[in-house]
């Protein structure tokens, strides 16, 4: 019920949002909820800690970026291409990945994606530090001009919307039901008869493959694919807005994200202080407020009812 | 050739880094099951607190007040572990109890916090210390070619502390306490040991250790707010090539490491920076739990 309301708010507002805020604003804000949703589905429902994510994420907008600039592909052709590979890179990465579990896992995960960042800065078509620039918007299907801010916007509302339907689609299946069973106990579910690694590798796989959609649609956006996109500190961000908006719920990564990117955004003038900050609500999170923010307000309603 | 040794030698002057550094976590990881991601930090710190006692303390304290290279190589380890014993006390201790995964996520923080506050007060791009002893500024001739005295140094210096450490754990008392301690805490706190305390002391000795390798680091690369970040991610990746197991593999694979990553920057100089990673997608793929590791 919670849940039917809050799609509901979701919906109007991501309506509604171009005509009381800054678009473009509001469409990064929409690739990192999409980018936190696929983050989550590995962590929250799955229990396995990606520390490489950007990888996936920065790794999609190059991809993206090279064929709509160089080769002329259409910018939904592009995001498609960009999104295929990362469905490939995560393949590898989870194989590799999944061979280890716990902390050890999440250092794997970290220093595959470090080859990815090594690969953004060295290789030629990348630009190096300056990153990859000035990717053509170009026109949706031909004829709708993406270079028009609204009809940008709704084109990636509606991407938002797919990836998180898949999303949800995903975790409110048989599929997703065995995810948490492992989640809760990994041997339990082994002794049930379930190839693990089988259901974490795909859980993998899905979850790199939306991280990648939500980096190529954002290179499309800002016509520019950034270094720091792939670094490792986007991969913690993502982490910390999962972890703030509520771990394990459907709507928690989409308010997470918004939270911070909205607050990074506000306290952008005071330089590196965002940084201590954004540590500071992290050790905040940890320590007293697990649950996040919509994990909190779920206790509190079913504590009501009961 | 004598390129190649060259190089050879550069290597170890960044292996023994990564060895002390890895080192440092295998402690960490060995008793607390707490993978410290801000040891990255901690050694940055180290780098920071020798740098601001040699240069900055008569401008910002006003008294004459100059603490040099060898005092710091004491007191910076000390101050270090004042702080994981701060961290561990106040923070990592209320999280034994949950996924490990929650002391990675608030050692995340702990470093966020950190590299913000330095680089507000510090240029990114770094700044030099320039507080290298008289004594060992020069070159020595080590009959094929002429290596800086200060490098020599800081090798044999981490060479003797990543075998003391060694020695201790292994082959003392009071380190195979500490063992009994990881085995099994609650029997060995049944013998009237006090694990808690050991805990913490671990944690500051793992921490104290990073920041050692920081004052040292200091006259050879120049002190930034982000020295550590990278540097980190190498480290992880060399622990799970050496896998945690031993603390002789830790200290192995990080000399090993750094000697093939200074050859590589011989042969191929673009995978200098990449090879440590796929050598470890090598290990993941025939020794999934690393090559001293032991497969649990």
């Amino acid at each position: 019920m919670t849940n039917r309301i809050l799609f509901i708010l979701m919906l109007v507002a991501g309506l509604t949002a171009p005509f009381y805020a800054y678009p473009v604003f509001v469409m990064d804000l929409l690739c990192f909820a999409l980018f936190a949703c696929a983050f989550n589905l590995l962590l929250g429902y799955a229990g396995l800690l990606s520390f490489g994510h950007a990888a996936f994420f920065g790794g999609a907008a190059y991809i993206t970026g090279y064929v709509t600039k160089e080769w002329g592909f259409s910018p939904l052709l592009g995001i498609l291409a960009g999104t295929g590979f990362t469905l490939v890179l995560g393949g590898i990465f989870g194989f590799l990945a999944i061979r280890r579990q716990g902390i050890y896992f999440a250092m794997v995960t970290l220093a595959l994606a470090q080859i990815i960042y090594f690969m953004a800065l060295q290789l030629p078509f990348t630009g190096g530090e300056n990153g990859l620039q000035g990717i053509p918007r170009g026109e949706l299907f031909g004829f709708i001009d993406l270079n028009n801010p609204l009809a940008m916007y709704y084109f990636v509302f509606a991407i938002f919307l797919i990836g998180f339907g898949i999303i949800h689609r995903t975790i409110h299946s048989p599929f997703g039901e065995v995810l948490q069973a492992i989640r809760e106990n990994e041997s339990r579910a082994l002794s049930l008869g379930y190839d693990v690694d089988h259901f974490k590798l795909l859980a993998f796989v899905i979850s790199a493959t939306l991280a990648g959609l939500a980096g190529a649609t954002k290179a499309i956006i800002f016509q520019f694919a950034a270094l720091t996109s792939a670094h490792w500190q986007t991969s913690g961000e993502v982490i910390l807005m999962t972890l703030v908006g509520g771990l394990g719920t459907v709507f928690g990564p989409v308010l997470g994200a918004i939270t911070v990117g909205a607050l990074s955004h506000e306290l952008s003038a005071f330089g590196s202080w965002v940084q201590v900050i954004l540590g500071t609500i992290f050790v905040v999170c940890v320590m007293t407020f697990r649950r996040g923010i919509i994990g909190e307000i779920q206790r509190l309603v079913s504590r009501k009812q009961s | 050739m004598q390129v190649i040794l060259a190089q050879a030698l550069l290597g170890l002057n960044v292996g023994v880094f990564y060895a002390m550094l890895s080192l440092g976590l295998a402690v960490i990881f060995g008793l607390l099951n707490i993978i410290n991601f801000a040891h990255g930090a901690m050694y940055m710190l180290g780098a920071f607190i020798a740098l601001i006692g040699y240069s900055f303390l008569e401008q910002w304290l006003g008294i004459s007040l100059q603490i040099g290279f060898w005092a710091s190589l004491i007191l910076v380890p000390l101050l270090v572990g004042l702080l994981g014993v701060l961290i561990e006390r106040l923070l990592l201790r209320r999280l034994y109890d949950l996924d490990h995964i929650y002391g990675l996520l608030l050692t995340f923080g702990i470093t966020l916090i950190l590299q913000g506050l330095f680089s507000n007060y510090f240029n990114v791009s770094g700044t030099p210390y320039p507080g290298q002893p008289e004594s060992l500024s020069g070159v020595v001739n080590l009959g094929f070619m002429y290596f800086p005295t200060y490098r020599l140094f800081a090798i044999v210096f981490s060479l003797v502390v990543c075998f003391a450490t060694w020695f201790f754990i292994e082959h003392t008392k009071l380190g195979s306490r500490l063992r009994a301690g990881v085995e099994n805490p609650d029997l060995t706190q049944a013998f009237g040991l006090n694990v808690p305390l050991m805990i913490t002391l671990t944690f500051a000795f793992g921490a104290g250790l990073a920041g050692l390798a920081g004052v040292l680091a200091a006259p050879i690369y120049s002190v930034s707010p982000l020295m550590g970040a990278d540097l980190i991610i190498v480290v992880f990746a060399v622990v799970v090539i050496g896998g945690m197991g031993s603390i002789m593999g830790a200290i192995l694979s990080g000399l090993a490491l750094g000697l093939i990553e200074g050859l590589t920057k011989v042969i191929y100089p673009p995978a200098a920076s990449t090879v440590i990673f796929f050598l470890m997608v090598l290990v993941l793929l025939f020794r999934p739990a690393g090559l001293f590791g032991k497969e649990k």
